[in-house]
């Protein structure tokens, strides 16, 4: 056990970076998740599909792809990482906020489409008759719909955030692999494996992250039960 | 409280075509399935824009196309109770019956929570969640969330549909209730006749998305001839009399009109006080003479005020038993062969036993339904 624990500074950094890269992403695709996954699902307008393809990108791709595109927009020298630059100060490239960044991107098709399916599932005529006791439609998603998706929605965080530990190929095209700043659990294993004597780290990260990856699922189902208790869909 | 509509709307192949007006405190729109029932409420309730037309309630217009106005439904303050009750399932009882309160201004606010609880006898369930509540005490928790949003009309779709007899005989008297003893008119969608006769002051019959008769419920139900075909066996007329006596005895109610006297049972009312009861035309047995050694109690004297004869074997008598009308549905050969006509003197035989719950309701003293009004009919 104290082998397990017996981590070098570097090793309990791509620890520490892993989980605020992962949690920055999932908090932050959140509310364009939302939006995203109510547009797919009730919305009705030109491009619908294209929007689908668009999210679903991501998912489809070699992560490569995902991250050399991130690079060539997000970069310094990228139309949108410059316009970030210069007026925001805001710098994606070979920073930990461009490893979440990439793993937010990665994980969103996962988020959208665990929201999307709960707000198809919500019984619309409930919302109607919240409509008929004088609720207007904001009242209605705030006081009906909401409360009903809650459950998707956290299972969307989960998989976001489990997607986003797990991310690699495109975090280290975007960002690269720097000890401290972008340089994540994954990167930190697959650099054990590539000098030689690394096997003893590359499994004290691996059954770490696998610690990780299990509190997070236990931690998502004890969440769902309860909200599913308190709504106690008939 | 006047209902004023006339609307015309198409949804796929279905035409709606409708135009009525109700005064009534509970005004039934009555027809069978896929007549426009549904679409009518929701066009009412503000689920539907009509493609044309004007729907005022109250002086106020709700929707008018000529003029563009189409009142959204949360602003409407229209009661909607729907067949599947709808209640919010994250919410509790009492969360779901305080829902529509929160969007009323203070002012406009006339029902309080207790006192609904109380109407609809929903206080023992108040800390439950809608999952664990059975079909009719969801349909009363319904009622009561649709009547704590101070409403200005209710809107009852079927709300008796999807349960079985036991709990509409739950529900019912609690809709009597609130007919009786609030003053929110409701309109009342329905497919049984029964319901319809027992809880309507006016009724609208729809047919093919048109308006077969609408008018005072006594008057439209002594016209057979416009009641749906499946329904037809259950027409007949309502008569409202006095509750003259009880006999412990046999357990028989006495009640009398101008009529002359009726002997029900299953009624249970203080003498003096009103009492509506259904005559089935398919009950009625019509005599020449009158009877001897005959078990039915009850015998009017009358005369044929009209025989309605169609292609089917029936003939639809109406009976005028001094100045109140019962109806008789008898087969065409017995209305030849006992030489029928109208201004023949005739007795009406009723047998006591037809009377059910259903078919006898009492009602406090002095509310008279409509009988002065008279029945609009829709020609074509």
């Amino acid at each position: 056990m104290q082998w397990l624990l017996d981590l070098t500074p570097d090793e309990w950094d791509a620890v520490r970076l892993s989980i605020k890269v992962s949690a920055v992403a999932m908090v932050f695709s959140l509310p364009p998740g939302i939006i995203i996954a109510l547009l797919l699902a009730r919305g009705r307008f030109w491009g619908k599909s294209i929007l689908n393809g668009i999210v679903h990108l991501p998912l489809i791709l070699p992560p490569v792809v995902t991250g050399y595109l991130l690079l060539i927009t997000f970069g310094r020298r990228g139309p949108v990482g410059a316009f970030l630059d210069q007026h925001f100060g805001i710098v994606f490239s070979f920073r930990w906020t461009g490893a979440a960044l990439a793993c937010g991107i990665m994980a969103f098709p996962l988020m959208v489409r665990a929201i999307r399916l709960s707000i198809e599932a919500v019984d619309r005529k409930l919302e109607a008759a919240a409509g008929t006791l004088g609720a207007n439609p904001l009242w209605v998603f705030g006081t009906i719909t909401l409360p009903l998706i809650l459950p998707g929605i956290v299972a969307g965080m989960i998989l976001a955030f489990a997607k986003a530990m797990g991310e690699f190929g495109a975090t280290i095209t975007f960002v690269s692999n720097i000890p401290g700043e972008t340089q994540t659990l994954p990167s930190a294993i697959y650099t054990f494996t590539q000098v030689p004597g690394g096997n003893a780290g590359a499994l004290r990260l691996t059954i770490i992250s696998i610690i990780i990856a299990m509190a997070a699922l236990v931690a998502s189902e004890v969440v769902a039960r309860r909200i599913s208790r308190r709504i106690d869909i008939e | 409280m006047s209902l004023s509509v006339a609307l015309r709307h198409r949804l796929g192949d279905f035409r709606l075509d409708v135009a009525f007006e109700s005064n009534g405190r509970l005004t039934a729109l009555f027809g069978p399935s896929g007549s426009g029932k549904t679409s009518l409420v929701n066009l009412l309730g503000g689920l539907l824009r009509p493609d044309e037309g004007r729907i005022v309630a109250d002086d106020r217009v709700l929707v008018d196309t000529s003029t563009g106005i189409f009142v959204p439904k949360h602003k409407r303050r229209i009661g909607y109770v729907f067949q599947d009750a709808r209640l919010f399932p994250h919410m509790t009882v009492s969360q779901n019956l305080r829902y529509g309160r929160f969007f009323v201004p203070n002012a406009e606010r006339y029902s309080d929570l207790d006192g609904v609880v109380d109407l609809l006898g929903i206080g023992h369930l108040l800390d439950r969640k809608p999952g664990s509540l059975s079909g009719g005490e969801k349909q009363r928790v319904a009622i009561g969330r649709a009547l704590l949003a101070s409403p200005r009309l209710i809107l009852m779709d079927e709300p008796l549909a999807s349960l079985d007899d036991n709990r509409k005989a739950e529900i019912m008297p609690y809709i009597e209730r609130l007919r009786d003893e609030t003053k929110i008119p409701i309109v009342y969608v329905s497919h049984s006749l029964g319901e319809v006769a027992r809880l309507a002051t006016d009724i609208v019959v729809l047919d093919a998305g048109k308006v077969a008769v609408s008018g005072p419920a006594p008057d439209v139900l002594r016209r057979l001839d416009l009641l749906p075909a499946e329904e037809r066996s259950e027409g007949g007329v309502v008569l409202d009399m006095r509750v003259a006596g009880y006999d412990a005895t046999f357990g028989m109610t006495a009640l009398t009109s101008a009529a002359g006297e009726i002997q029900v049972t299953g009624l249970d009312a203080k003498p003096g006080t009103m009492a509506r009861i259904r005559i089935r035309a398919r009950d009625v047995i019509v005599a020449t003479e009158r009877p001897k050694g005959l078990s039915a109690l009850n015998i009017l004297p009358g005369n044929v005020a009209s025989i309605r004869t169609g292609a089917d074997p029936f003939a639809d008598v109406l009976i005028d038993c001094n100045g109140q009308h019962v109806a008789a549905r008898i087969t065409r050969q017995s209305s030849d062969a006992l030489g029928l006509q109208p201004g023949l003197p005739v007795f009406a035989i009723i047998k006591s036993v037809t009377f059910d719950r259903a078919n006898t309701t009492s009602f406090a003293a002095g509310h008279q339904a409509p009988q002065d009004r008279t029945t609009s009919e829709k020609v074509g």
